[in-house]
């Protein structure tokens, strides 16, 4: 925890606003200079209930959500239903501060609209203040907004009294609003902002220490989510195909896609159910398109059978898989690590697929760029697993980062030419499918190709791609299309970047290992115990199969004990670890969250000192520790 | 240039180019109906001008699924009940293909028939074979969703309680814009329509009733039948989807009392096919999609002309 850090958090409820609020407020941290990373909590309901996003803003690096927060800007909520303390939902209209109040920090700030709520019915709040050295700002934002606009404006009132005592300069945050809207709907925001941050400034003597931090960026910053990265790294690799089905939280990257293909010369289809959406991606992709679909648990569990189709057909195809709590239907707007095994599984018959697991945004982007590399060079599905923390959350990247040439070539895609010069059957098929091929890749034809014509089959096939059950050839078609992964994990292992993310001293006697979206807080955490003296190193790993043994085994082999933090109830990474590695089951702990919230630095450093002093359990009751094997 | 210079082509075509060299005998059952598909097809593609490498024939699961082992040009023998799907992005990629799907009752109208529903709706530019046998014949003579009531097998021992499905009515409701039913006892309406249906622009649908010796009843049972645009019982406009409503309804009744009514039963030459509607809101462009990746000049958009937003 630093002191020069603002973490505000907006609340409220759903269908309030509050997204394109922190959105915009975010934006505006950043063009003042700052480094942003927002994190989103909200329910699975359109309408009303306790929702709120978090904007850490911070002159140094901010790769995680922090401890709690600092500044609460607590707005009414206008579809709160059942307003009493009995109701299952409790009393929803006081939700946005009660609902708050725990994870404030001491000595934060409380602005709320108390034109929609009453500090009487919340019980102890000026006790609780009094305790913890709260700074209590009521504001009637709803009557501002009224008396000037809409109702809907309190947010904008809300806006202009965050900007007042933080003592922060209105221009970035007009200008903005300037870019969004027009007319009167612009004029009357603009005299909200305004008048709420003198009224605010007027009636209100500060009582905090709290400022907006400044900072300076060098070069021009672009504000952007997991999702984006995704999809970008699509639209920039050359893919032009995207179907699917709408699911929480995939929708994000689906929607971005759906928004731009069609300028980008693509097609986007919403189709009947996700077992469509794969299948689709797949004609697609035979037919020569670069394609992907994608889905979250439920809907990606229909893509198995096509996911296998395209293994066996060797069908180049990307799948997005965006992950929230399960199992069943589970908790649809909340983050969890959980699918690892369904998708490193999934489908009949041994697996043949790529997976990575990127940990932030900009990975989100190159592994994507890789995944389609990977899957139209070597005709195998790859697969990108990201989460509802990942998908959802926003943060600032060098605009440069992106200023990249995109990748228009289709694969290991043979010409007219080139297919008039390569193998064909006697009968006149061209092998498709043949069986001794560099890296085990045979390239393909196209249909409409001349002289390329040829059966793909989801069952075993020879050469030309004719059904086949011959011994000989089953084994050298199955050791041919298992080969790939082996070319592949030595493509990686020899690229210049390293999919995983090392941080820490080399010779630290202790790792902590952990595995996609949960990467960032992880390595806050351990800068945090090495500025403490802890000697502490951590791995954020992307690749999961095929598994980068060697890199894995050099970091365990490295130290005396490590502890994998991953969001799901069983230890699922672990698992992989130790099944790709044969050993060092009694050197692996775990330390588990599954609350459906994503693990706070400080869980990570509690977990850690749990483990050294050798107790079963966390301080807290959000995470828990699972024990080395053997112990 | 085009990369696909197969597309397009001009030239006389032989049925013969059909046979493949690898098993160019069927492994159907003697008897079986699936042979006078397989025959049909042959015919009906040199007849409408398309050779075997502009062709893509997707197939699901069954012994229909076989009919691209037997028949040569571009195949994807897909899973079962999933034809449809990948066949109409393979249209939308490359829209200068012939795409025709096809595969059995139970991979249509059962597994599949949330795709079957949904391409007709989208009115995708190809044509959808059906082969309905009326049983599950390659898992060994199951009950199918359009065995008759009564039906009995080793799954279904007591008899089928279920009403048949009505395949003609529920194309026609989808949406489908041309609907046929044939048989592979009427080998050269069977030919004709299959003509009318790859030339028609726009999801057609053809039931095409394949008689299965060895789980159902022999070719003897589907005589004699009835062309309805031939017999003067019959008198109704294709045209017209309230007529062609009732006359699917008695057509499909019919079949269960033995009397084989085929022939087409609705036909929509005016609404746009899939593709045209897209194209028509600015969703796909006019040039087949995947010609861009062999297109030296083509303009490749990137992502970092889309940053102004998140600034």
């Amino acid at each position: 925890m630093t002191d020069d850090e603002l973490i505000w958090r907006v609340a409220g409820g759903s269908g309030d606003g509050i997204d394109s609020t922190s959105q915009n407020f975010a934006k505006a941290l950043m063009r003042s200079g700052l480094n942003v990373f927002t994190h989103r909590h909200y329910p699975s309901r359109i309408r009303g209930g306790h929702t709120y996003v978090e904007i850490r803003a911070a002159d140094g690096e901010v790769p995680s959500r922090g401890d709690g927060y600092n500044f609460l800007l607590a707005l009414g909520d206008s579809f709160a239903r059942n307003p009493s303390e009995d109701a299952y939902y409790g009393n929803e209209e006081t939700k946005p501060l009660t609902e708050n109040l725990d994870d404030l920090r001491e000595g934060g700030i409380i602005v709320y609209d108390e034109g929609l709520l009453d500090e009487d019915d919340v019980e102890d709040l000026n006790e609780r203040a009094e305790e913890e050295g709260w700074h209590v700002y009521p504001v009637d934002l709803r009557g501002m907004a009224r008396e000037v606009g809409r109702e809907v404006m309190r947010n904008t009132a809300g806006v202009g009294a965050t900007a007042a005592l933080l003592d922060m300069d209105l221009d970035e945050v007009e200008s903005l609003m300037e870019d969004a809207m027009g007319g009167d709907i612009l004029e009357q925001n603009l005299q909200i902002l305004q008048q709420a941050h003198d009224q605010v400034n007027e009636e209100f003597e500060h009582t905090h220490d709290l400022q907006v931090p400044t900072g300076t960026n060098e070069e021009e910053q672009v504000l952007l989510s997991g999702s984006n990265g995704v999809a970008y790294g699509a639209l920039d690799a050359g893919c032009r195909f995207i179907a699917g089905y709408p699911m929480t939280p995939w929708t994000d990257v689906f929607t971005i896609m759906t928004q731009n293909l069609p300028d980008f010369g693509g097609i986007a289809e919403q189709v009947e159910d996700e077992i469509a959406a794969a299948a689709l991606a797949v004609g697609a992709s035979h037919a020569g398109v670069k394609s992907m679909s994608g889905s979250s648990g439920g809907g990606f569990a229909l893509m198995s059978e096509p996911l296998g189709l395209a293994e066996m057909t060797e069908t180049p195809l990307v799948l997005i898989e965006a992950m929230r709590a399960g199992p069943s239907t589970g908790m649809p707007t909340k983050p969890e690590q959980g699918d690892l095994e369904h998708i490193l599984y999934t489908s009949q018959g041994d697996s043949c697929r790529v997976v990575f697991a990127p940990g932030n945004i900009r990975e989100c982007y190159e592994q994507t760029r890789t995944a389609f590399e990977l899957a139209y060079d070597y005709q195998i599905p790859v697969m990108v697993v990201i989460d509802q923390k990942l998908s959802g959350e926003n943060r600032n990247v060098d605009e440069s980062f992106f200023d990249r040439q995109p990748d228009p070539d289709p694969g290991t895609v043979l010409t007219e030419d080139e297919i008039a010069e390569a193998a064909h059957d006697p009968s006149g098929k061209f092998n498709r499918f043949l069986h001794d091929t560099d890296k085990g890749v045979s390239p393909r034809s196209l249909p409409g190709q001349k002289g390329g014509h040829y059966l793909a089959t989801g069952n075993e096939h020879n050469k030309a791609g004719h059904i086949s059950e011959d011994p000989e050839n089953r084994v050298a078609q199955m050791d041919r299309r298992m080969r790939k992964l082996d070319h592949i994990r030595d493509d990686l292992d020899s690229a210049e970047d390293s999919n995983q993310t090392t941080v820490g001293p080399d010779d630290a006697d202790f790792g902590i290992i952990t595995w996609g979206s949960s990467q960032g807080t992880v390595l806050e955490a351990t800068r945090r115990l090495n500025d403490d003296g802890k000697d502490v190193k951590a791995i954020g790993v992307s690749d999961m199969m095929p598994f980068p043994e060697a890199e894995l085994e050099a970091f365990i082999e490295s130290v005396d004990e490590a502890m994998v933090v991953e969001m799901n109830a069983t230890a699922q990474f672990r698992g992989l670890i130790q099944k790709e590695l044969g050993r060092f089951g009694p050197k692996l702990t775990s330390l588990l969250k599954y609350n459906g919230n994503p693990f706070e630095p400080a869980e990570v450093v509690e977990g850690y000192e749990a483990q050294q002093q050798g107790e079963e359990d966390t301080p807290g009751t959000n995470t828990t520790i699972q024990p080395a094997a053997g112990d | 240039m085009s990369a696909f210079n197969a597309i397009g082509e001009e030239r006389e075509i032989d049925s013969d180019e059909f046979t493949p060299g690898i098993e160019p005998q069927p492994t159907w059952c003697p008897g079986c109906g699936d042979f006078s598909v397989l025959k049909a097809l042959k015919q009906a593609l040199p007849e409408v001008g398309r050779t075997p490498e502009e062709t893509l024939l997707c197939t699901g699961i069954g012994c229909s699924g076989k009919l691209n082992s037997y028949l040569d040009s571009y195949g994807f023998h897909t899973i079962h009940g999933r034809s449809l799907p990948v066949a109409r992005a393979a249209k939308l990629a490359n829209s200068g293909l012939e795409v025709i799907a096809a595969g059995g009752d139970g991979d249509g109208y059962g597994i599949g028939a949330n795709h079957f529903i949904h391409s007709a709706r989208e009115n995708h530019d190809m044509t959808y074979i059906v082969f309905n046998n009326e049983v599950f014949g390659l898992t060994k003579g199951q009950t199918s969703p359009t065995s008759p009531k009564g039906h009995k097998s080793k799954t279904q021992p007591h008899g089928s309680a279920k009403s048949p499905l009505r395949p003609l009515s529920l194309s026609l409701t989808s949406g489908s814009s041309y609907v046929a039913r044939t048989a592979a006892v009427n080998p050269n309406q069977a030919k004709e329509i299959l003509v009318e249906a790859i030339e028609h622009d726009g999801f057609a649908h053809v039931d095409f009733l394949t008689q299965c010796p060895t789980w159902n009843k022999d070719a003897k049972q589907y005589v004699p039948y009835v062309d309805v645009q031939e017999s003067e019982d019959y008198d109704f406009d294709v045209t017209d989807r309230r007529e062609a409503a009732e006359m699917m309804y008695e057509t499909e009744s019919a079949l269960y009392d033995g009397e084989v009514l085929t022939g087409r039963f609705y036909v929509d030459e005016d609404r746009p096919s899939y593709s045209e509607e897209k194209q028509a809101i600015g969703e796909m462009p006019e040039e087949p999609v995947v010609e861009q990746y062999f297109d030296d000049d083509a303009e490749w958009k990137r992502s970092y002309d889309l940053l102004d937003r998140h600034k």
